[in-house]
């Protein structure tokens, strides 16, 4: 979709023919003043609230040097590291999503005009996001949301102007979170495309380093700017072992092989009831997910019934209110929507869109207030559909 | 809505159990509250005003609790004289926290607080409006959001359905891009039971959800209470978070009754 990334993806594969650049900790900040400096509201990890989150940023002392986040089925712990790396951490639970997709905003507002209906011009300022320390995963997510919105008839004009205008610094992943699974749904944790400038931080005893790489144009001008100079091959062998490791370390894995037509032969399994006696249908998991795409439109009208507004927010298949058809809800069990979830997201989906919508992130896993874990419900249906006939 | 004879709908507003935190925040609505008092006739609002009119009335707002036979007898009255009839806050629509008395002997309190407990006329048990009358339209929240209260009354004027949604706290919380206080600090939090509605106030301020809005859609208390429990909490600390405002609605009460044991 991004015209500047189809111009260079020829340049080669990741690593091998792209040039490495070697910058220190002061050249990444150099990169972060000249994003600001360009006139991108810059998005980067930062710690608030006990957590690291993705939040505008005005420099690069705001990154969460020294930081590490613990995630586990339902629980998140912000922790101190050994050292001072800024990117000790793999994803919070904002994702890209909250700021290309934004989560309310108005469509247009209408006011009564001598009988007559008129829409008011809304503010087209956008911002322009340069987002700084994006995953891997993340950058598959971005790529499932530009298919949902932007590959169709039908296209979200709002997405595309705030996708278009974004400026993409990826950081490969070195050290996967527990919840991670990103390496069995073959999005990470080496970041393929889809990016202007990847990293790949290098933290040891004595140096404290990044190798970066441009994937487009813009990501080389910019690079080009900085006090960077070639990286030296065993540096950038370092940075390959680390990402190899990353890879073999990781303890979750999803296991996607024939899953589609599982899950559609598994629909009245009794596994669905056991997921739904745990499910709360708090939606956390669609909120936090960062390809679940969903918004509902919402029409008002004031007291006076002068003048109207039409809304649009995020939405979840977790609601009654989601599957309101004439006459009521199809969904109306806890059960129903569960399935709906996950077998829209891992079967659906690919015959929808052409791949799974899930890329491993392990938010909803983590950001579960019940710690309900995707990767062990799949298990779980695997095994039903062994034992089961 | 129009009303007869092409006048302004007459809104009227009555008071049972409650402390008139809810009928307050119709006149905490300073921006909207001259467009209200231009698009109907504020027709029997004694807290706000001397004048006050017989009905029939177009909308009323009830606000409190059931607690005593008399008002158990009053509200079938304004059952008859509302043509829409709204409940509105935590003691309408579910008992409120006097409602904590449903698990006591109510005679004892009154003997204990009262010099003369002879003058006392009071039931057992605090209960919504809903257990007596058919309501129209439940508005939750102790208090209720003064914002979904006009959305309300803009909605019932035009005669279109209203943006009330009965879905958890989560979605309001997350759509906030509030950091999840139960993920991340291992608060008990009510939000993932609880309608939303408030916009999520209390862990934007690093708090659990108190429930103020009482249960949402399919709310899977027990298994939330369950998960406390396996998560360090106290029991009694599991019981006090579902018994505060809304204590008495059946799928929070759900959740503590086989905890108390």
């Amino acid at each position: 979709m991004r015209k500047r990334a189809r111009e260079t993806a020829d340049q080669g594969q990741a690593g091998a023919a792209r040039r490495s650049l070697l910058l220190s900790p002061a050249a990444l900040g150099e990169l972060l003043a000249a994003l600001l400096r360009r006139g991108y509201t810059v998005i980067a990890p930062t710690v608030r609230d006990g957590a690291i989150c993705y939040e505008p940023v005005n420099g690069v002392e705001e990154l969460p040097a020294g930081y590490t986040m613990e995630l586990e089925a339902g629980s998140c712990r912000l922790k101190r590291r050994g050292d001072e790396a800024l990117f000790g951490y793999v994803v919070g639970a904002k994702s890209l999503k909250n700021y290309l997709h934004p989560p309310e905003r108005r469509v247009f507002a209408a006011e009564r005009d001598n009988g007559l209906f008129r829409i008011l011009p809304e503010q087209t300022e956008r911002p322009r996001f340069a987002f700084l320390g994006v995953r891997p995963c993340d950058l598959a997510a971005a790529a499932i949301q530009d298919r949902v919105f932007l590959k169709d008839r039908y296209q979200d004009g709002e997405y595309r102007a705030r996708r278009e205008a974004a400026f993409v610094v990826a950081v490969h992943c070195t050290e996967p979170a527990a919840t991670c699974f990103c390496a069995s749904m073959g999005t990470g944790p080496r970041a393929k495309d889809g990016f202007d400038i990847a990293l790949t931080e290098i933290v040891e005893p004595g140096r404290h380093l990044f190798v970066a790489e441009a994937g487009t144009a813009a990501g080389a001008e910019l690079l080009a700017e900085l006090n960077a100079s070639e990286a030296p091959e065993e540096l950038c062998r370092a940075a390959e072992e680390a990402l190899e490791r990353a890879a073999s370390s990781m303890k979750r894995r999803l296991d996607g092989d024939g899953l589609r037509e599982l899950l559609y032969e598994r629909f009245e399994d009794p596994h669905w009831d056991d997921v739904a006696r745990r499910c709360l249908c708090c939606a956390n998991c669609t909120m936090v997910c960062p390809t679940c795409f969903c918004v509902t439109v919402e029409d008002t009208s004031d007291v006076t019934g002068r003048r109207a507004e039409r809304w649009q927010r995020w939405d979840s298949c977790f609601t009654q209110n989601f599957s309101y058809i004439h006459g009521g809800s199809v969904r109306l069990s806890p059960k129903s929507r569960y399935r709906q979830w996950l077998t829209h997201k891992l079967a659906a989906w690919v015959d929808q869109f052409g791949t799974p919508g899930c890329v491993g992130c392990g938010r909803c896993i983590s950001w579960c207030p019940v710690g309900i874990d995707i990767t062990q419900e799949v298990a779980a249906l695997r095994e039903a559909a062994r034992t089961r006939a | 809505m129009s009303s007869d004879n092409g006048r302004k709908p007459r809104i009227a507003v009555f008071k049972f159990a409650s402390c008139d935190g809810c009928q307050l925040s119709l006149l905490d609505a300073e921006d909207e509250l001259l467009a209200v008092a231009g698009a109907v006739e504020i027709a029997y609002f004694p807290e706000a005003s001397r004048r006050m009119l017989k009905g029939p009335y177009d909308i009323g707002l009830v606000e409190g609790s059931i607690t005593t036979h008399h008002d158990a007898q009053r509200i079938q009255q304004i059952r008859r004289q509302c043509r829409t009839l709204v409940t509105i806050g935590a003691c309408a629509t579910a008992g409120g926290i006097q409602a904590l008395r449903n698990w006591r002997d109510t005679g004892e309190f009154v003997r204990y607080v009262y010099a003369r407990p002879d003058y006392i006329q009071t039931l057992n048990h605090s209960t919504p409006i809903a257990e007596h009358v058919p309501v129209d339209f439940e508005l939750r929240g102790c208090p209720i959001n003064k914002y979904q209260l006009i959305e309300l009354l803009s909605a019932t004027l035009a005669g279109r359905k209203p943006n009330i949604p009965t879905y958890s706290v989560c979605i309001e919380c997350k759509r906030r891009g509030t950091v999840c206080v139960a993920v991340a600090q291992g608060a008990m939090c009510l939000g993932p039971v609880t309608q939303a509605g408030c916009g999520a106030i209390c862990p934007a301020y690093g708090r659990g959800c108190y429930g103020c809005y009482g249960p949402m859609e399919n709310p899977n208390s027990k298994r939330l209470a369950a998960h406390f429990l396996e998560t360090g909490k106290e029991r009694e600390q599991v019981v006090r978070a579902f018994r505060t405002y809304n204590a008495w609605a059946w799928q929070f009460r759900e959740a503590t009754e086989e905890r108390e044991g």
